[in-house]
């Protein structure tokens, strides 16, 4: 939070007991917010027509309209403002009916001071984001979940059902597909209708940093943490502070770092390498691979208690090929993208063409489709896509098992004379291969590879 | 120069050297200490349910007592203290008025299951001293640059900020001082 002048922001307390009001307020007072205090549901309507109130810590128990009902109110007419609910004792069901009710956040009295300061700097953050750029986040809003996500087949029309289910929860996510079928918009949708969305949605891909970086970029490090650290450094985890973290390939992550990740999920904290104050770990996490994980963890690849902490909610992406019916949709929404983006005047697909789009098999799923209607709309001269704009693989008959296996044929020399040449180092033929290492140590053993003696 | 009276509260607080943190805050702040030797009672703020003292009322009586003695009161005890709402405060006082009062109960490195370190110690009362005057000097939490008026919910932010006040606090300090 830079550049921000603590006295922009006002703090209302709404509290019957007058000690409240007043430490409270006193506490606030000393960070330079701006205060203004009720007694009561009647005195916080009036002070919210004289003041522009940005922040409201609310009292559920008060003698007349009570916390709950005055939040009720108050959202008839404001939806802005952001109500953080104090309760003495609390019940879950409170809690979720406040929240559910549009309440920020919820603490119970006594709250420790620095839980209530990070209440309130998350609260601080949201308005900051809120004044920064109103506009352009609601475009963004609007991009992430309508135009991106394309679906209208039964699976998807699921897949959007266990969204909107899980989104507004603090679950922690898991989701399954193929590569190329979207899991990181679906991660993005999760977040986006979410509570947390005001706070960055930081994604991580596990299978693209070196095991080595991956603790200092995960946890951060402090200055002099080792050599060349000059700077103290935010990791991700610290990033991701009141939004959502997003491992992508989740099962490329080495077994070091399933440790390190498994704690920091037990214990809700973590320290920066080199560092000896805890820091909370407040995200929510999302992770994403296109692995069997079971399967990883019968192999001793992945952690199992680290699978139970993450396989909580699942969500799992169809590949195109099984929902054939939104390939239409997909194409259409994809043509229109780019020709709008590349100023070309292409807005139909021939029939030909799109039975051709129909009975291919996809294996790089909705990405492999956008790229073909990418290259499609670059070489088209006619303003129709044709079979000839499409990629030669797709013409001719379908993918059938035979053609597979000579696939799988031209796969295994490959990968066999790749391992060769780079002596077997996993790592470097897995980065040439462009490829996780787990996918490698897969495949080795699918096409039953041996390392010379 | 602005005189403080330094004044000890229920007990005196163990393992901490009073006239060594008087001359400190002579070095760092143009004012007087004056240390009253004998603790006044603060029975009257306990919670027995919580069994933490109330500062809000500490400080009442500090003023109330003290009418006519230092310009400025710093109330310093071995008690735990507490506001309402909050689980417990390290100290509290009166923005740009005459009291302040601050606990050692959690400066104690043994509150943290660690060995007694007695330096470590002086430095956190220093610099909870310096933070609670600042307040009554009008400052507000500082942030931003590295200054005892950052604020601290944990102890390690107490130990990670300067004993000293950045430039702008100095400069109010000096202009109110
Ligand atoms: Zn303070
Ligand atoms: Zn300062």
């Amino acid at each position: 939070m830079t550049a921000f002048d603590p006295s922009e922001v006002t703090i209302m307390i709404v509290d019957d007991e007058q000690s409240v009001r007043e430490s409270l307020e006193a506490w606030f007072e000393d960070d330079g917010y701006t205060m203004v205090t009720a007694e009561n549901a009647a005195e916080a309507l009036k002070q919210m027509q004289e003041h522009q109130i940005d922040i409201i810590l609310l009292d559920i128990k008060m003698p007349g309209m009570d916390g709950l009902a005055l939040q009720d109110r108050i959202r008839e007419f404001n939806q802005e403002v952001i109500i953080i609910i104090i309760t003495a004792f609390a019940t879950v069901d409170t809690a979720v009916r406040a929240l559910k009710a549009g309440a920020f956040d919820y603490t119970t009295k006594p709250v420790d001071p620095d839980e209530l300061s990070l209440l309130v700097r998350n609260a601080v953050e949201r308005i900051r984001l809120q004044r920064e750029n109103v506009a352009l986040r609601e475009s963004i809003d609007h991009l992430q979940f309508v135009d991106n996500i394309v679906g209208e087949s039964p699976q998807m029309q699921k897949v959007f059902e266990l969204v909107k289910t899980v989104a507004p929860t603090d679950s922690t996510v898991l989701i399954l597909g193929e590569s190329g079928t979207g899991k990181e918009l679906i991660a993005r949708a999760v977040h986006m209708n979410s509570k947390r969305k005001y706070f960055p949605i930081i994604p991580v891909n596990c299978g693209a940093i070196p095991e080595s970086l991956l603790e200092s970029e995960l946890f951060g490090h402090e200055k002099g943490a080792f050599t060349g650290a000059q700077y103290r450094r935010k990791g991700k985890f610290e990033m991701a502070r009141g939004g959502t973290l997003f491992l992508d390939e989740i099962g490329t992550l080495g077994l070091k770092s399933q440790v390190d990740l498994l704690r920091v999920l037990e214990d809700r904290e973590f320290h920066r390498v080199g560092g000896e104050r805890p820091v909370k770990a407040d995200f929510r996490l999302i992770c994403a691979t296109n692995l069997n994980l079971e399967d990883a963890v019968k192999k001793g690849l992945f952690r199992e208690d680290l699978y139970y902490r993450i396989n909580v909610f699942t969500i799992t992406l169809p590949p195109l090929r099984e929902r054939t019916a939104d390939i239409p949709l997909l194409a259409k929404h994809f043509l229109h993208q780019h020709a709008t983006s590349m100023n070309k005047h292409v807005d139909e697909i021939t029939e030909e063409a799109m039975n051709m789009l129909l009975s291919y098999e996809w294996p790089g799923n909705v990405r492999e489709l956008e790229n073909a209607i990418e290259r499609a709309v670059v070489i088209n001269r006619s303003g129709k896509i044709s079979p000839d704009d499409l990629p030669l693989q797709m013409s001719g008959t379908p993918v059938t098992s035979g053609k597979n296996l000579s696939l799988a044929d031209v796969e295994r020399r490959h990968i066999q004379s790749m391992l060769e040449e780079n002596n077997w180092n996993i790592s470097r033929t897995a980065d040439l291969l462009n490829i996780d290492r787990v996918t490698l140590y897969n495949k080795i053993e699918k096409y039953g590879l041996k390392r010379p003696e | 120069m602005t005189e403080i009276r330094l004044i000890p509260l229920g007990a005196h607080p163990r393992d901490i050297a009073l006239d060594t943190l008087c001359a400190r805050l002579e070095r760092v702040i143009p004012v007087r200490l004056q240390l009253q030797h004998i603790p006044i009672d603060i029975d009257f703020a306990l919670d027995p349910s919580r069994k933490q003292y109330h500062s809000t009322e500490i400080l009442a009586a500090l003023l109330e007592q003290n009418s006519t003695t230092a310009q400025k009161l710093l109330g310093i005890t071995p008690y735990d203290l507490f506001v309402p709402v909050l689980t417990f405060v390290f100290g509290q006082a009166q923005l740009n008025n005459r009291a302040g009062v601050f606990s050692t109960f959690r400066l104690h490195n043994e509150f943290y299951g660690l060995p007694p370190a007695r330096d470590i110690l002086a430095d956190r009362c220093f610099k909870e001293a310096l933070h609670e005057l600042g307040h009554t000097f009008g400052l507000r939490h500082c942030t931003g640059l590295p200054c005892v008026m950052n604020s601290s919910t944990y102890v390690e932010d107490i130990d990670l900020k300067p004993a000293d006040f950045c430039l702008h606090c100095h400069e109010h300090l000096h202009s109110v001082c």
